[in-house]
C-alpha cells in the first residue's frame, strides 16, 4: 500500500510581470557594477496586489482544477514569506478555496527546504488522505543585492494521496544541519548571506550528497535511474557537480529556471518537481532535492497515470503568460522600497472590522453568492431577498461560488483619480457567464486592451493593505483569461 | 387614493449663496448667505418657519451631524430640524421633505436648506470617504469619475459609436455649459472654453478629462415653502409651483441582476415616467420649458436626456450637437452652467438647480433669462450608474 501513496495532481503560478535583469544592473551599475555579470534574462516579479498567499491559492487552484474538494483531508501552506505570523496564513487559502471547515491545516515556514518539508510531511502522515501542499513565495531583497537578480516570486501546489498517483513516491530523505548559509531574522526585511564558495563547498557539495546517497540507499533505488534532478541553486555549476558526486547522470540535471523565473525560494524546488512531472513520461524517476540548514531528498517514480491528467497551466502555461517588465523603480515602488508620493487620497483609513470580516468569509474570501432555488438567478452577492424582481423570494438562495465562473466586461474605465499603487485603476462591471455580475478592480491588465466584452476570469487578490494595522485586505478581481 | 404634489405647495423663496472655493468662509457662513437672501424674498421673518430640513453629504468635511449645524446657525425657535442624506441627491431630498410637510398641512410654512464645504480637504475631487464597514471589503476602487465614465464604454458598445463621436458630443455638453455659467455671477466657474480645450484636458478616468468633469466647490442654497393660499396672503403674485418631485433608488437590479446594460440609467427612466405623470406631462420634449440635469459628468448628461425623454435613445448625440440644448435651442439644458460650472457642493446642488428655475419662471434671470418658461425641470443624481439615487422636481407657473 505505501507504494501507492504519491503526487495526485500539480500546479503552479507565476505572477506574470518578468523584470527584466539588465534593467536592474543598468539602474545599479554606477553603485555594483559586478552586477553586470548577472544581468541575463527576467526574474518573476509579483504585482503590487500578489503575495506568497495569493501565489500559492492560485497554484492550488491550477492543481485542483475541476477536482471534487470535499475529500481534501489537509492543507499545508509553505512559504519564508507568510504574510501573516500569528493567522493562519494556510487558512487563508482554505476559505478562498471554499474547502470548508472539517479540515486540518498548518503553515510551514522557517527555511528554504519549507516546501520540500511540508511535501516530505503531507508524503508521510497521507495514509491515503488527501493533503494539498501549497508553497508560495515572495522574498524582499535589497537594491543592487546578487539577490535582487536571483530571486524571483511565484508558487507551486501539489496534491498528495493515493491511488492512482502520477508519480509515486519511492522514499524520502532529510538531514538536517545548522549550516548557515543565509538567514533571515524577526522584523529584518532582507536575507544576510555569507561568502558563496563556502557555501557551495561546505555546504551544497558536503550536504546534499550525503542526502542522496542516504536516499538511495532507503528506496534501494539506483542514482542512475534517476531521470530528473530538481535541484535549486542560485550558484553556478553546483547542481552538476552534485550530480556527478551523486552518481547521477548529467543529462538528468534540470533548468533552474534562472533565465526565465528566478529562484522562488521554499516554492523553488516543487516549482521544479512540477515543471518535471509537466514533461515525464511514465517510468521516469524524478529526484527533487533542496538546501536549507540541511536538505530534502524525495524520489518519485512516475506512473501511467501521468498521461490521463487534464491540462493546466503549471510551470510551462505560467513561463508563457508573462510581460516583459523593463520598469526597475516601478519593482521598488511595488516592494515598498522607496518613499513615493502617493498622495492624500493613500492615507484614508478604511480600518479592518474582522468582526465584519468573519459574518461575510464565505462572500470575501470565498467569493460565495447565492442561487435562488425558486427561481434559479444566481447573484453576487447574497441577499436575503432574492434581486430578480419577479422572485424577491426570501432566503431562498444556496451557495453559489463564482471564483471559477468566467466573466465578461460588460463596461470599464482606466481611472487616474482613485488612488492606485499602479495607476491607472483599471476596474469595471463584469457579467458572470450563466448570470451574476459585480463592479470589480481589475489587476494584471495591458493599458488600452480592456475591451467590452472581454473575457475575463477571477484571481485573489490583495484589494488593500490596512496599514495602520499591519492587516493585509484579500478580495477577488477580474483579470483576463 | 394619492393624488400626487402637483400645486399643492408654491415656493415662496429662494436664496444661493456664491459658488467657489470659498476660503474665507466657513460653512455656517454660506448657509446664511444663502438663508438671507431666501429669507428676504420670501418676505417672513425666521420665527414664521415651522419646520427644516437640512441637507449636507459629507459632514464629516465640515459641520457634522444632525439637525443641529441648521438649528444652530440659523438660530432657529426650536422646531423641527430633519436632517437628511441622500447621496448627491441630498439637495433635493431636504427640498422634498419640506414641500411634502406643507402639503400634509401639518405646517404651514418649510424650509430646506443644503450646504457642502468641500474645499478642506487639501487635494481637488470630491474628499475620500468609506464606503462602509462591509462593502469596504468587496466594492471595486472606484472613483465618482471612473464609475460614470464606464457610462460612455457600454453606451458606445450598445449604439456603436466610436470614441471621437462620443467624445466630441460629450465636449459639446461642458462648451454650452460654460458659456451659460460665464453669464452667471454666482457660478464657481465663468470662463468660457473651446471644444479643443476639451479634447485636450488632462484624463482623469478614461475617456473623462478633466472638462468632463464638474467643478468642486462649496456652497449652498435655500428655499422656502408654503401653500398657495398662504403665499397670496403674504402678497405673492406669479406664483411658481410644485409640480411633481419624484425619486427612484436602485435595489440591485443594476449592479446584481442580468438586465441592465450598464448604458443609461434604470432609476431615472423610471423617475421620469413617474413624474410626468404627476405634473400632467405628456410629451416633455414639447412641453419642459428648461431644465437642469445632474451633469457631474459631460456623460452623465448625454445619456441623462435620452432618460428623460428628451431625446430619443442613441439620439441624444444628435440632438447635442445640433444645438438642442444649447442656450438658444428648443429645450435649454443647464441655463445657468450646471454642476460643470457651480461645481458640486453636494447638499446644496439639488436646491441651486430649483434655483435658477425659480429666477427664470419669476424673469429674474438676467441675461440667462429664457424668453417664456412654464415648466422648469431638475436632475439631481446620487450615487453611481449602478447603483443609485435619481430624483427629479418639475416646478413651474401655479396653475399653469
Amino acid at each position: 500500500m505505501a507504494n501507492d501513496i504519491g503526487i495526485l495532481s500539480f500546479g503552479a503560478y507565476l505572477p506574470r510581470l518578468r523584470l527584466q535583469r539588465k534593467s536592474i544592473a543598468a539602474a545599479n551599475n554606477w553603485f555594483a557594477p559586478g552586477l553586470r555579470g548577472l544581468a541575463k534574462g527576467e526574474r518573476a516579479m509579483a504585482n503590487w496586489d500578489e503575495d506568497s498567499i495569493t501565489m500559492a491559492l492560485e497554484a492550488a487552484r491550477d492543481c485542483l482544477g475541476g477536482r471534487e474538494r470535499a475529500s481534501l483531508a489537509q492543507l499545508m501552506l509553505a512559504s519564508t514569506t507568510h504574510p501573516y505570523d500569528d493567522r493562519q496564513n494556510a487558512g487563508i487559502v482554505a476559505n478562498a478555496l471554499n474547502l470548508g471547515s472539517a479540515l486540518a491545516s498548518l503553515d510551514v515556514t522557517g527555511s528554504q527546504r519549507a516546501g520540500t518539508s511540508a511535501l516530505a510531511t503531507a508524503l508521510a502522515a497521507s495514509g491515503g488522505r488527501e493533503i494539498l501542499v501549497a508553497a508560495g513565495e515572495h522574498r524582499l531583497a535589497k537594491a543592487a543585492s546578487p539577490q535582487e537578480m536571483h530571486y524571483g516570486d511565484g508558487a507551486a501546489a501539489l496534491l498528495v494521496g493515493a491511488g492512482k498517483p502520477v508519480a509515486r513516491l519511492l522514499g524520502a530523505h532529510s538531514e538536517t544541519v545548522d549550516f548557515v548559509s543565509q538567514f533571515r531574522a524577526r522584523d529584518v526585511s532582507y536575507d544576510y548571506a555569507w561568502e558563496e564558495r563556502w557555501i557551495r563547498d561546505e555546504g551544497y557539495m558536503k550536504i546534499v550528497p550525503r542526502a542522496i546517497e542516504a536516499l538511495m540507499e532507503a528506496s534501494g533505488a539506483k542514482p542512475q535511474s534517476v531521470t530528473h534532478f530538481c535541484m535549486p541553486c542560485t550558484l553556478s555549476r553546483v547542481a552538476p557537480g552534485i550530480a556527478k558526486r551523486a552518481g547521477i547522470a548529467e543529462g538528468a540535471v534540470r533548468d533552474t529556471l534562472a533565465a526565465t523565473c528566478g529562484d522562488t525560494g521554499a516554492a523553488h524546488p516543487l516549482l521544479m518537481l512540477v515543471h518535471a512531472l509537466e514533461e515525464a513520461k511514465a517510468g521516469d524517476r524524478i529526484l527533487v532535492a533542496s538546501f536549507g540548514q540541511g536538505c530534502d531528498a524525495l524520489l518519485f517514480e512516475v506512473t501511467d497515470a501521468i498521461a490521463g491528467l487534464a491540462p493546466r497551466r503549471a510551470v510551462k502555461g505560467s513561463l508563457a503568460r508573462r510581460r516583459e517588465e523593463a520598469n526597475y523603480p516601478k519593482f521598488l515602488a511595488f516592494n515598498d522600497h522607496i518613499v513615493l508620493e502617493r498622495g492624500m487620497r493613500a492615507e484614508g483609513d478604511k480600518g479592518s472590522p474582522l468582526s465584519t470580516l468573519y459574518r461575510n468569509r464565505d462572500m470575501i474570501t470565498g467569493l460565495v453568492g447565492g442561487r435562488c432555488r425558486a427561481c434559479g438567478t444566481v447573484q453576487f452577492p447574497r441577499g436575503r431577498y432574492c434581486v430578480k424582481p419577479e422572485c424577491n423570494a426570501l432566503d431562498s438562495q444556496d451557495d453559489q461560488p463564482f471564483s471559477d465562473i468566467g466573466a465578461k466586461v460588460m463596461s470599464y474605465t482606466a481611472d487616474v483619480l482613485t488612488y492606485s499603487p499602479d495607476p491607472p485603476a483599471y476596474y469595471g462591471m463584469i457579467q458572470f457567464d450563466g448570470g451574476g455580475r459585480m463592479m470589480a478592480d481589475f489587476t494584471d491588465v495591458d493599458e488600452g486592451k480592456v475591451e467590452v466584452g472581454m473575457p475575463m476570469r477571477m484571481m485573489f487578490r490583495i484589494k488593500e493593505h490596512d496599514k495602520a494595522r499591519g492587516f493585509v485586505r484579500y478580495f477577488w478581481k477580474a483579470t483576463p483569461q | 387614493m394619492a393624488t400626487g404634489i402637483r400645486d399643492k405647495v408654491v415656493i415662496l423663496g429662494m436664496g444661493c449663496s456664491k459658488f467657489g472655493e470659498r476660503w474665507d468662509r466657513n460653512a455656517e457662513d454660506l448657509m446664511v448667505e444663502a438663508f438671507e437672501e431666501g429669507l428676504k424674498d420670501a418676505g417672513i421673518g425666521r420665527h414664521q418657519i415651522e419646520a427644516a430640513w437640512f441637507g449636507t453629504a459629507i459632514e464629516e468635511q465640515h459641520v457634522g451631524k444632525s439637525g443641529v449645524p441648521l438649528a444652530m446657525t440659523l438660530r432657529l425657535p426650536y422646531i423641527p430640524v430633519t436632517r437628511v442624506e441622500n447621496y448627491c441627491a441630498t439637495g433635493t431630498e431636504a427640498f422634498r421633505g419640506a414641500v411634502y410637510a406643507v402639503a400634509s398641512g401639518a405646517v404651514d410654512i418649510a424650509l430646506a436648506l443644503g450646504v457642502e464645504k468641500l474645499k478642506d480637504t487639501g487635494y481637488g475631487g470630491l474628499p475620500q470617504r468609506g464606503r462602509g464597514g462591509l462593502n469596504n471589503f468587496f466594492w471595486a476602487n472606484i472613483s465618482a469619475p471612473g464609475s460614470f465614465a464606464q457610462l460612455a464604454a457600454a453606451y458606445r458598445a450598445k449604439h456603436g459609436v466610436n470614441a471621437s463621436d462620443l467624445k466630441r458630443a460629450m465636449a459639446h455638453i461642458s462648451v454650452k455649459s460654460h458659456d451659460n455659467g460665464a453669464k452667471n455671477p454666482k457660478a464657481h466657474l465663468r470662463n468660457r472654453i473651446t471644444e479643443e480645450d476639451v479634447l485636450k484636458a488632462p484624463m482623469i478616468a478614461d475617456p473623462l478629462g478633466l472638462y468632463d468633469c464638474c467643478g468642486v466647490s462649496d456652497g449652498s442654497a435655500c428655499a422656502i415653502v408654503t401653500t398657495p393660499d398662504i403665499a397670496r396672503g403674504l402678497g405673492k403674485k406669479d406664483l411658481v409651483g410644485v409640480k411633481a418631485i419624484q425619486l427612484a433608488v436602485s435595489n440591485g437590479q443594476e449592479v446584481q441582476y442580468d438586465g441592465w446594460d450598464g448604458s443609461y440609467f434604470a432609476t431615472t427612466r423610471v423617475a421620469a415616467k413617474r413624474a410626468y405623470k404627476e405634473a400632467g406631462i405628456d410629451n416633455p420634449r414639447k412641453s419642459i420649458s428648461m431644465f437642469e440635469v445632474h451633469d457631474c459628468f459631460s456623460v452623465t448628461e448625454l445619456v441623462t436626456v435620452e432618460d428623460l425623454g428628451l431625446s430619443e435613445e442613441g439620439k441624444a448625440i444628435g440632438d447635442v450637437l445640433d444645438g438642442f440644448y444649447d442656450a438658444s435651442g428648443k429645450v435649454p439644458c443647464q441655463i445657468d452652467g450646471g454642476l460643470k460650472c457651480f461645481g458640486h457642493p453636494i447638499g446644496a446642488s439639488g436646491l441651486r438647480m430649483l434655483y435658477e428655475m425659480y429666477l427664470q419662471l419669476n424673469g429674474r434671470a438676467g441675461e440667462r433669462q429664457h424668453p417664456d418658461p412654464v415648466l422648469g425641470m431638475t436632475h439631481n443624481l446620487g450615487g453611481f450608474p449602478s447603483q443609485n439615487v435619481s430624483s427629479i422636481s418639475i416646478v413651474g407657473r401655479y396653475g399653469a
